[in-house]
């Protein structure tokens, strides 16, 4: 359906990662925000307190993280689109309840605006070091969608995107942002409304007392009821049956927690998301994502002045990881070559898709700025050889 | 000790609370004497005299025995993570203002693992009626030491007797600025049912502890006696002193019980702090959340 038009503030802007985020999910419907302030993700709250009072919204500064993303998980049962904003510190708080919405199936949107780690690390200086936390960071088994914007245009364009995967699929999406996008000011061009297509929470239109909130309806992601609609359902953070009554027994752990992994892994397909630019024929495939990617761009023209085939393969969504792509690619190529803001995370499962079939060199960087081109350049002419 | 020397029981479904509740959950998890059952029976009740739109009611609870009780009530229920319950609930009240919202929970969860949020939801007056059933203990996981276990008790981690200075939580509440404060014990059902009704009705952090006993861990590691005895002590060591000095409610091991309403006092809540404000500053330009909630819907 398309959007409220009260939250797009259509036009031609010049803003930041982070506002241009927070004017993605006013644009997509979002109106409840709960956060605490944590460079460098705070812009992006700043901006929505401004904004929400003129379009029915409602942000409230929890008293940390850990409550934070417990009202996002509580207020979307209301139906209202949540979202919380934090940066590394605060998304590992915010671990204990992002498994919750992943236990409960609660769509909403996480904003992790990386900056260097661990610990309290490198407050206000870039890093890209959250990747597999975004992954695996709440304990047990579960997937999530995380996606990767490389701009304050795609700040805005793929925010909207992850509030409606978040709505089709039930499941929290990482919006892994990292400090440069967040803090790079660039024209953000905002559409009209009725161009913004949003995905509505999918409500059930059984009656209540033939409803139960896991039960599947012709798709591997069940209806929603929502509090206050007379339903009187129950949901918890237990393993749990089609009612959403606790069952612990291995055969319920293994339905209530296989269908999480599934409705995520066997639509991957459909979730992946990439850009790719001259892998045909190539040599290497650079691999990134974020502001790295662009980056990488000088590295690559480098290498291509110098005669190396050198394709592109852009991570636009992340988690999915596009495992197919780079199986196929790994056929074909000498190398993939993966700079990244880290130590090596992304960069694991480029290798495990390889498979062995092509070579896999990373370009870490610790974090505090972006990498040397010229550092990217000199690894795709190794890997080139 | 009377003998029972025949048993007559109800049908499930004619249990005059029955319809609050989930019975195709029952039995219950809780243990024999437990007192927490006995909580939910007066909340069931002040649902039913106040009759409340059930449909709106929405109950949280964390982690824990009482934490089990959302699980029981036929209302939308949320069983959230351990010490987030009022945090879970802020959500649901903010993205649906309409909501009835009760968090139902105990003294570890609510006060320990949960204290900050505790504080702050009382600070901001979050419109929640807080019920926290505190056992001196935590039961689920064996008896450990709580932020209530009165001095020189035992519990499972302070095996010689606790030397930790427990929570007051009605002053705590009342201190943080909660609007209704009251305390009771599983005993009093007929005032705990009165009061849960008054605290219904009434809007803000509306924070009512019930002591309850728990004769598995708590008692058996002090040597009480069964549920019997510590209803049998409640009854002879509750005082009821409305209006009682909050400062003066610390309990000390098998003391005297102050009971009673202390705080009833009207202050704006949240809801009410933040519209009012902004249709002052921002005047007609202020568009509120609807009492539905900030839902999309399909433009008409």
């Amino acid at each position: 359906m398309k959007t409220d038009p009260a939250g797009v503030l259509t036009g031609a802007h010049y803003l930041d990662g982070d506002f241009a985020c927070g004017e993605g999910a006013m644009a997509a419907g979002c109106r409840f925000v709960a956060g605490y302030p944590i460079t460098p993700s705070t812009e992006v709250v700043e901006r929505m307190a401004r904004r929400f009072p003129f379009m029915g919204g409602t942000f409230i500064q929890m008293e940390d993280e850990l409550a934070s993303m417990a009202a996002v998980v509580g207020a979307s049962w209301t139906g209202s689109k949540s979202m919380t904003v934090t940066s590394g510190p605060g998304f590992s708080l915010m671990m204990e309840n992002i498994g919750l919405a992943a236990m409960m199936e609660t769509p909403c949107v996480v904003v992790n605006v990386q900056r260097g780690g661990p610990s309290t690390g490198l407050p206000t200086m870039t890093g890209q070091a959250d990747m597999m936390q975004a992954r695996w960071g709440s304990h047990g088994d579960y997937e999530i969608i995380a996606m990767s914007p490389q701009s304050p245009q795609e700040a805005f364009d793929l925010t909207i995107d992850a509030f409606n995967l978040s709505e089709i699929y039930r499941v929290p999406v990482m919006f892994m942002m990292d400090e440069c996008v967040g803090h790079m000011t660039e024209k953000v061009v905002i559409p009209p409304a009725e161009q913004i297509e949003v995905v509505p929470r999918r409500l059930t239109k059984k009656p209540p007392g033939e409803y139960w909130p896991y039960q599947l309806n012709g798709n591997c992601v069940p209806e929603f009821a929502r509090a206050g609609d007379g339903y009187r359902f129950h949901t918890t953070g237990l393993t749990h049956d089609e009612r959403g009554y606790p069952d612990m027994s291995v055969a319920c752990q293994e339905i209530c927690v296989r269908r999480l992994l599934d409705k995520i892994n066997k639509n991957a397909d459909q979730i992946v998301r990439f850009d790719e630019e001259q892998t045909d024929g190539a040599d290497v495939v650079v691999v990134s994502y974020g502001i790295t990617a662009r980056v990488a761009r000088m590295g690559i023209d480098l290498a291509r002045a110098k005669g190396v085939k050198v394709g592109v393969l852009r991570l636009i969504v992340v988690w999915p990881f596009p495992e197919k792509r780079i199986r196929e690619l790994a056929g074909k190529v000498k190398a993939f070559v993966v700079p990244e803001i880290n130590y090596g995370q992304m960069v694991l499962e480029v290798e495990r898709c390889a498979g062995g079939k092509a070579a896999t060199i990373p370009v870490s960087h610790g974090g505090g700025s972006v990498h040397d081109p010229q550092d990217i350049c000199e690894a795709i002419l190794r890997a080139a050889k | 000790m009377s003998t029972v020397t025949a048993e007559t029981r109800v049908a499930a479904d004619q249990h005059p609370i029955a319809p609050y509740l989930r019975m195709d959950r029952m039995p219950h998890i809780w243990c024999p004497t437990c007192g927490i059952g006995t909580v939910v029976k007066c909340y069931a009740t002040a649902l039913e005299e106040t009759g409340v739109d059930l449909d709106k009611a929405t109950i949280v609870s964390g982690i824990g025995c009482t934490g089990r009780a959302a699980g029981y009530m036929k209302l939308d229920a949320f069983h959230s993570t351990h010490g987030r319950a009022i945090p879970f609930a802020t959500g649901l009240k903010l993205g649906r203002p309409e909501l009835m919202v009760t968090v139902f929970s105990g003294d570890g969860d609510l006060c320990g693992i949960g204290g900050n949020h505790f504080i702050h939801a009382a600070r901001r007056n979050m419109d929640l009626l807080v019920i926290l059933v505190n056992n001196f203990i935590y039961g689920m996981t064996g008896g450990q030491n709580a932020p209530t276990t009165p001095l020189t008790a035992r519990s499972s981690t302070m095996p010689y007797g606790n030397f930790e200075q427990p929570f007051n939580l009605p002053h705590l509440a009342a201190s943080c600025g909660a609007p209704y404060v009251a305390r009771w014990t599983s005993l009093h059902i007929r005032r705990l049912t009165m009061s849960f009704k008054e605290a219904i009705q009434r809007k803000g952090f509306r924070f009512i502890e019930v002591i309850a006993p728990c004769s598995t861990l708590y008692a058996r590691l002090n040597k009480l006696g069964t549920g019997f005895n510590l209803m049998q002590f409640y009854h002879d060591n509750a005082e009821i002193r409305h209006g009682a000095d909050t400062r003066e409610l610390d309990i000390d091991f098998q003391n005297k019980l102050i009971c009673g309403k202390f705080v009833d006092r009207d202050r704006p809540t949240f809801l009410d702090m933040m519209r009012n404000h902004y249709t002052k500053v921002l005047g007609d330009k202020y568009v509120p959340m609807p009492p539905e909630g900030g839902m999309i819907h399909e433009p008409q």
